[in-house]
């Protein structure tokens, strides 16, 4: 295997094989490999990190596609990472958000990965948040993050991107549901894609009024946008670029864009912790089967059992 | 199984279709297959361009790019191919084709440097255990180099 | 027939009868069975066609219930035609042996119509390259290697002209199996047949122009679904106003079921994509009895001998039924379902490659049986690339064998009444009204296709096909069960050869001499007047037709259309 030094440096002055690779070698973050990612955040902070969230069909991959023709055309690098929502766990995955954006995979500024959850909680996050930092690096000014909003803290990047853009569609239909869900809660910008369908009207209107309400109870002086798009037409485009440029102003200026920097930084210690813990967890799940089990027939002393598991989870990860 | 170069849990394929033929069938059973055997399969979609293939195959760092050709281009694609491969330092990225390939081409396309060629009527599992062991013996040949 | 006749019915068996044949199964059930089954026990716990279907042991009066004769069969050439569209069928004329050909440039596609037409084939059928297919010129960096080889290059009037040489357009029935560039393609044929000297209504032929199954199968979409489907309307409305003779669709089947989908899925979607061209055209203002005599059909014929057998007459029922009752049809010859068949590519494998000719033979059985207008029965070198010669000939032979040999030919569906052949027949319809149901409720079949329903059913069906084949529930001779070691035979197929880097070459090079040596100014006007026509949402016929007149190429006028409505990319459905 190269050295990770050289691939850094490689990668640096544009070679996409070693950027390719450095990205592989942060899927799976260890203590061995670790200094790597230090390494690499040692140098960057500069990127702006949007996430782009919504319903599978909402056309956000279509959408990526649209807005990285738009960066282009503004000269800046863009970097996406697409993470596929739809492979269970215990098997392997297709993922296939690229068919949508091939048209870029030959534009020396674009780079396009597709992430897959791996089989640890908190996996899919940790290794699009290693990726983050390496294409920062680069001098990908722009790194997309498509994700399927799920609104769980735990394995949603979407905390700690820069820009949050949240997609819907006419005749989502379950609109009652996506607040339930809290994804309305979370979005800087609100684009309600697909419109050129004639029932894209109402579904505007009722994201107005969702914008409205949810400024109220928001802190920071940033009012969520709400735009209309048509991926598949290109419409709307240029003023969701401008738009993601406007709220880019605002954290700056704001400071918002370093508080998130860190917190997505927080997040990903957290996501090496968690991984830590849970698979030291297992282990002594496993080892104390027995003794679990026993305790299991009538539960008697059942919450003395397991923080005394909770103890030697500890010792074991320390 | 393990990826030969890197620390990766699953075999990751790139699934292709080069040029204009539109019969997918192949290339989608194969590829629903591969997830199916605990394979990460990205696909690219119909109509591409040899370039956008080793594109695609480098920024995600495949292990293997697959090429399902029905139309009769295979000779020309594989030879294109491999050429882009080697100009991009990504030689070391196995190329296994499929496909309405005649057998008599098969020679000439492993002369060329594909790993392996499916013809029709292959059983998957026989295409999972190729592709294992073409990943495998990467490895064990890596790891003899180290 | 005593019987029928004292209680006015049509059912087969009633009363007294039925009730006999009752008991006596009864009885052989329990009485003669058991020990034929203790003694040879069955091969299968449960017999299934190749779509899925579960077949009992024995088919007798009793499973034709309710079948009431006249309404379910009657008699051929009257409705709902399930006996045949003609009452003397092939009695009166053999079907039309139509064989799927073309490849390299006009000049070698030429050569091989004639061959053709000299062994005694009575209509000629296209077969285009894959830029051609999708509508780009032999110089497009996406052409490059697959020019000429699936079938011919056509990009300009010029090779139509050339494919055509001494073959009179007014004599012969062409098909052209061509999608999103229908319009133009049959532009150029027109222009050919006008130059030619011969008058409209005399020229006759298919062009497939049918743009919904390309979403689902083949896969050679250009434009967005609802704009495809206008073009395609566009072709087909001009050319039942203006070619007394053409078919200008032709709803497929049979690349839906070569894409890996059932028969019934075959069947159902087909059914669907007519019925959504039925609802497009009587939009425009078209009466149905106008248009739909011009409505022709194809499907594929597999291996699974009787289920496809009672496909062909479950989708002629079905579509006399929708015709009549839903449209309002009132001429017969709207409720005809006239179709082509192909024997199933897919069907044929690279191993002992010979033993296709077999499977061609039965397949074609089927279609016959089934009563088809016109056939195809493929190569068996067709695993390995575009038919030689000699395995076209082969396959052509095998259509006269059953024509002139086999005597099936000479009565009308001869399987009628079969009680096993009925019951499928009736049991095929009933799931294929499921499914078009299921698609109504979706707003038809172009909704349907938008939101990736049929992708994904065919998708699914070939994928628990290939796990079947791969357990060993499916045995495919020469494939996964008897197979032999060595490949010699395969080896020994004599292929097509020929230089397809100099017929890249030739046709590279005549379209940019047919660029350069046109009338710049008539071509740009004409083009021209085909975009602000595209805008307008007229017709694009007639001024695609006046382009080609003015020499546009395919990829040109292609462009063109592209850039008023944008274009598809499949989205990844699995
Ligand atoms: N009508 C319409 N369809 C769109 C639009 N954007 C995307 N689509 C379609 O919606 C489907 C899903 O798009 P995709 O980008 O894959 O969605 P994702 O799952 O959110 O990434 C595809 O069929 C797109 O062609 C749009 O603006 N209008
Ligand atoms: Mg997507």
């Amino acid at each position: 295997m190269s050295n990770p030094l050289d691939l850094i440096e490689r990668a640096k002055k544009g070679d996409k094989r070693a950027l390719g690779r450095l990205l592989t070698l942060l899927e799976e973050i260890s203590a061995e490999n670790a200094w790597v990612l230090e390494r690499l955040s040692s140098e960057s902070g500069r990127a702006h990190v949007i996430g782009i969230t919504g319903m599978p069909g909402s056309g956000k991959s279509t959408l990526i596609s649209r807005l990285i023709r738009a960066f282009r055309d503004k000269g800046y690098k863009v970097a996406v990472i697409t993470i596929d929502p739809t492979s269970p766990i215990s098997s392997g995955s297709i993922m296939g958000d690229r068919v949508r954006m091939q048209e870029h995979a030959t534009d020396a500024g674009v780079f396009i990965r597709s992430v897959t959850n791996r089989g640890i909680l908190g996996g899919v996050s940790l290794a699009a948040l290693a990726m983050i930092e390496a294409f920062d690096v680069m001098g990908y000014d722009k790194i997309i993050v498509e994700t399927v909003g799920v609104g769980q803290s735990e394995t949603d990047i979407m905390n700690v991107a820069d820009t949050i853009v949240v997609l819907t569609m006419p005749g989502a239909g379950d609109d009652v549901q996506a607040l339930k869900a809290g994804v309305f809660e979370i979005g800087d910008i609100y684009v309600v894609n697909k419109s050129d369908r004639p029932d894209a009207v109402r579904t505007y209107e009722y994201m107005l009024f969702v914008a409205e309400k949810e400024a109220l109870g928001r802190g920071g002086s940033w009012k969520p946008l709400v735009i209309k798009t048509s991926a598949a037409l290109g419409l709307g485009i240029r003023e969701l670029a401008e738009a993601i440029e406007r709220h880019l102003s605002y954290v700056r200026e704001s400071g918002e864009k370093e508080r998130r920097l860190l917190a997505r930084r927080a997040h990903l210690m957290k996501l090496v912790a968690v991984r830590a813990l849970l698979g030291a967890l297992e282990e002594v799940m496993r080892e104390e089967g027995e003794s679990v089990s026993k305790v299991a027939k009538d539960m008697r002393g059942f919450y003395d059992e397991a923080m005394r598991i909770v103890k030697l989870t500890g010792k074991r990860v320390s | 199984m393990q990826s030969r170069r890197t620390s990766r849990i699953r075999i990751k394929v790139l699934v292709a279709k080069v040029g204009l033929d539109g019969h997918d069938r192949g290339a989608k059973v194969v590829a629903r297959a591969l997830r199916d055997a605990g394979f990460e399969v990205v696909y690219t979609g119909l109509r591409q361009t040899i370039d956008q293939v080793v594109a695609a195959a480098i920024q995600e760092d495949v292990d293997i790019i697959g090429i399902n050709q029905h139309e009769g281009s295979h000779i020309h694609i594989a030879r294109k191919l491999m050429q882009k491969l080697k100009e991009a330092g990504a030689e070391d990225i196995a190329v296994v084709m499929g496909g309405s390939i005649p057998l008599v081409d098969v020679e000439p396309l492993k002369a060329l440097g594909v790993k392996e060629v499916f013809l029709p009527g292959t059983p998957i599992a026989e295409i999972v255990r190729r592709l294992e062991e073409i990943v495998k013996g990467g490895q064990i040949a890596s790891e003899a180099e180290a | 027939m005593k019987l029928i006749e004292r209680e006015k019915m049509t059912e087969l068996y009633r009363g007294e009868a039925k009730e006999e044949i009752e008991r006596s199964l009864r009885r052989w059930e329990q009485e003669v069975l058991p020990e034929w089954l203790s003694r040879m026990p069955e091969r299968e716990k449960e017999f299934v066609t190749l779509s899925g279907v579960p077949l009992n042991r024995l088919y007798t009066p009793l499973d034709l219930k309710d079948h009431d004769y006249m309404q379910k069969l009657g008699f051929p050439g009257e409705y709902p035609f399930t006996r045949g569209i003609h009452a003397t069928m092939y009695r009166a004329r053999i079907w039309t042996m139509r064989m799927f050909s073309g490849y390299g440039g006009p000049e070698e596609t030429n050569e091989r119509l004639k061959m053709l037409i000299r062994a005694g084939e009575t209509g000629l059928s296209l077969a285009f390259d894959n830029p051609t297919l999708v509508g780009v010129d032999p110089d497009d960096p996406l052409a490059e290697g697959s020019v000429g080889i699936v079938g011919v290059s056509v990009p300009t009037l010029l090779d139509m002209e050339v494919i055509f040489r001494d073959i009179n357009l007014g004599e012969v029935t062409t098909n052209m199996t061509i999608n999103p560039p229908a319009p133009v393609l049959l532009s150029f044929y027109l222009a050919v047949a006008e130059k030619q000297g011969v008058p409209y209504d005399k020229i006759g032929g298919t062009t497939q122009n049918d743009p919904l199954k390309e979403f689902i199968a083949q896969k050679t979409y250009v434009f967005p679904p609802e704009a495809a489907v206008k073009i395609a309307v566009d072709v087909m409305e001009w050319s039942v106003k203006n070619l007394p003779k053409w078919n200008p669709v032709s709803i497929s089947g049979y690349h839906i079921r070569e894409a890996g989908a059932t028969a019934v899925q075959e069947l159902s979607f087909t059914l669907a994509d007519g019925i959504e061209y039925v609802r497009q055209l009587m939009a425009r203002g078209m009466d149905v009895d106008e248009f739909a005599p011009r409505l022709s059909f194809f499907f594929d014929s597999h291996i699974n001998f009787f289920e496809e057998i009672a496909k062909f007459r479950a989708a002629r029922r079905m579509w006399a039924k929708i015709m009549k009752e839903w449209f309002g049809a009132k001429k017969p010859r709207s409720m005809w379902m006239r179709f082509h068949v192909q024997t199933a590519g897919c069907s044929l494998y690279p191993q002992q490659p010979w033993i296709n000719i077999v499977r061609t033979a039965i397949e074609a059985l089927a279609a016959v049986l089934g009563g088809c207008q016109s056939l195809h029965t493929n190569s068996f070198d067709e695993p390995f690339r575009v038919p030689s010669e000699f395995a076209a000939k082969i396959a052509l032979r095998t259509q006269q064998i059953i024509a002139y040999e086999t005597g099936v030919a000479d009565v009308v569906d001869p399987l009628g009444g079969s009680y096993f052949v009925e019951w499928l027949t009736d049991e095929i319809e009933e799931r294929a009204w499921k499914y078009i149901d299921k698609i109504e409720k979706m707003g038809g079949m172009l909704e349907a296709v938008k939101k990736g329903f049929p992708q994904r059913e065919v998708e699914e069906a070939a994928y628990k096909f290939q796990k079947e084949v791969e357990e060993g529930k499916r045995i495919i001779v020469g494939v996964n069960a008897f197979r032999e070691e060595g490949e010699e035979d395969v080896r020994r197929v004599p292929l097509l050869e020929f230089n397809q880097e100099e017929v890249e070459r030739r046709q590279v090079e005549r379209v940019r001499r047919v660029r350069a040596s046109r009338d710049q100014e008539r071509w740009k006007r004409a083009l021209d007047e085909l975009e602000r026509a595209a805008e307008r949402g007229e017709n694009v016929m007639p001024y695609v037709l006046n382009a080609v007149k003015a020499h546009a190429t395919l990829g040109e006028i292609m462009a063109t259309l592209k850039r008023v409505y944008g274009t598809y990319a499949e989205p990844p459905y699995f």
